[in-house]
């Protein structure tokens, strides 16, 4: 068995013991990247110096005694839009290549104060924007199950990098789905957690009222763990949420007697890869098998979700990126005529092309005589979706789906095609802009490539939805299946 | 509604982008396929429906007045592209 296949408690035991060091999970961590990494490209930057350092300097904190925390000594990945002082954040964008950041992100602050390791930065679309990692300017990065096929995104390289046991977990961030898509691609656990839980600050921002960090991991204890460690109130991030945050752990308690689960017809319906609906299916009998109840209902603006989506997203996001300006971080064009020359060529040699579209789309959605047509009409549509939610979840506990209407697809299948890459987001965009909880458990294989299955919540009640994805996983070994790489 | 070339040209300048002969082509196309699909929207009357902008219901959030400690001035410009003295530097704004 991997050293990264023991489960957390066992780690944190055998640490405690001396039958382990962190440097033996950081060496580990690195020899799988150096085995797999080449084929799988989930890292843009290594922080094999400060991991190390920082391995000798945990050890020597264990040889002195005392507690220490469950994440202690954890090889974690974080997403490269999460600002790591000291560590290079490229957002995978050229315009940022050498952005060397100031501060750390208050994940990032949280994650040092559990004490786990920062093996290095992963890989993502650009910005944040897309679904499949081949908007990275960098590289693309493959699906550890089969390398000729996307593993999803945006956090494509934390998906991957998990899948592939280079790192014990990853942090992600999810605008439209781009937590839950990849970690159903790649046959993980991806958390979103209510918009606001885990504070943005040090989140590179593309959307502001959609984005929301969480954690990928390979099962759902591992995910309650890392949501402990990284949610609560920041007065750094205005939209934070001042609640009471609950300990998740102990709510997997393996019972879902009762639970009252409602399906959306609209997530099984046109579009869905029967293989992908079959596996759905056959969770929500293990469910029933497991005494909760289930029955169709309905969400009846979910056809609406996604042009809602690209509007507001976009909007977001040319308001977002207008501050990769070119003068006070990031890439500098050379011999600008003048000031406003000075921006547009930095920005047009700086940003990809879909980036550059998402601007284009956004500020004329924003633009005069635009305005009430597109941006305002998407948010008055945002209420419906919302209200779609809170309806089914006054007579159900949870929703459950599919995290994406098929299996990962080729390298190279969809690019050319905006429009369709979209519509892969199609169950996990309007789960956003409701901005409730959802997680993405592997329910599944279709071909070899791993199916996930979407379980969402009410606001702030993330407890329901790890002890019901916690409940399934212990009566499935789907997470238990490894790539072989 | 359609996008003509001259409304790119337009966005792009208030967006600060420079484009290619060929990239606005290309996004003339792309656009115009995407607010095609956005007009499906239309179908819905919403005249009396309030627009989210926030799920959260938090509004003008407020911290204490007080004094904190702020980024050293050479820290700032670490990822200045120019800089002189103690300040980013910019092409002339004024002649």
């Amino acid at each position: 068995m991997a050293l990264f296949d023991l489960r957390l408690q066992e780690i944190h035991n055998q640490l405690r013991t001396k039958e382990l060091s962190v440097a033996d999970l950081v060496d580990a961590s690195y020899s799988r990247i150096a085995a797999t990494d080449a084929s799988i490209q989930a890292f843009l930057t290594l922080n094999e110096e400060g991991a190390r350092a920082a391995a000798a300097e945990l050890d020597r904190a264990i040889a002195g005694g005392g507690e220490q925390g469950i994440l202690f000594g954890l090889p974690a990945g974080i997403k490269d839009n999460i600002v790591t002082e000291g560590l290079l954040t490229t957002c995978a964008s050229q315009f940022l290549r050498n952005y060397d950041p100031i501060y750390d992100a208050t994940v990032t602050k949280k994650l040092k104060a559990a004490q786990s390791v920062t093996i290095g930065k992963l890989n993502m679309d650009e910005f944040a924007m897309g679904g499949s990692n081949e908007n990275s300017s960098f590289h693309p990065t493959r699906n550890p199950w089969n390398t000729d096929y996307v593993p999803g995104g945006s956090s494509g390289g934390s998906a991957a990098s998990v899948a592939a046991g280079q790192v014990y977990f990853a942090l992600g961030s999810d605008t439209g789905g781009s937590i839950r898509q990849p970690a159903a691609y790649c046959g993980i656990v991806g958390l979103k957690p209510t918009y606001g839980l885990v504070s943005r600050y040090g989140l590179v921002a593309f959307a502001s009222s959609l984005d929301q960090i969480g954690p990928l991991t390979k099962n759902v204890e591992d995910s309650a763990y890392v949501l402990q460690a990284i949610a609560g109130y920041d007065g750094n991030d205005s939209t934070s949420a001042n609640v009471e945050i609950p300990d998740y752990v102990s709510a997997l308690s393996g019972d879902v007697k009762g639970l009252r689960i409602g399906v959306p017809k609209e997530y099984l319906g046109q579009g869905i890869d029967p293989k992908v609906k079959e596996a759905v299916v056959a969770a929500l009998k293990q469910f029933e098998s497991l005494g909760a109840t289930w029955e169709e209902v309905s969400l009846p603006h979910t056809e609406y979700a996604v042009a809602t989506y690209y509007l507001l997203a976009s909007s977001e996001a040319s308001s977002n990126l207008a501050r990769f300006d070119g003068v006070r971080y990031g890439v500098r064009a050379d011999n600008p005529d003048n000031l406003l020359d000075l921006y547009r060529k930095s920005r047009s040699q700086g940003f990809g092309q879909e980036v550059k579209r998402r601007i284009m789309l956004g500020t004329y959605a924003l633009s005069s005589g635009y305005y009430d047509a597109y941006y305002l009409k998407a948010q008055k549509v945002r209420t419906l979706i919302k209200q779609d939610f809170d309806n089914v979840f006054k007579d159900f506990d949870l929703i459950v789906g599919p995290t994406a209407p098929t299996t990962a697809f080729p390298i190279g299948e969809q690019v050319g095609d905006p429009l369709t890459m979209y519509l892969n987001d199609i169950c996990t965009i309007p789960v956003s802009l409701a901005g409730v909880p959802a997680i993405s458990v592997p329910c599944g294989f279709a071909d070899g490539l791993p199916i996930g299955l979407q379980i969402i919540g009410k606001a702030f009640d993330e407890r329901t939805v790890l002890r019901a994805a916690h409940a399934y996983e212990q009566h499935t070994e789907h997470h238990k299946q490894r790539p072989q790489l | 509604m359609s996008i003509s070339i001259k409304d790119v040209e337009h966005v792009a300048n208030l967006a600060r982008l420079e484009l290619s002969e060929q990239e606005k082509e290309q996004f003339a196309g792309q656009l115009n396929a995407i607010l095609k699909y956005a007009e499906k929207l239309n179908e819905l009357q919403t005249d009396d429906v309030e627009p989210t902008t926030h799920v959260l219901p938090v509004r003008n959030v407020m911290r204490e007045d007080a004094i904190r400690e702020s980024v050293a001035n050479e820290t700032a410009l670490r990822n200045a592209p120019d800089d002189e003295d103690g300040q980013f530097k910019v092409p002339a704004v004024l002649e």
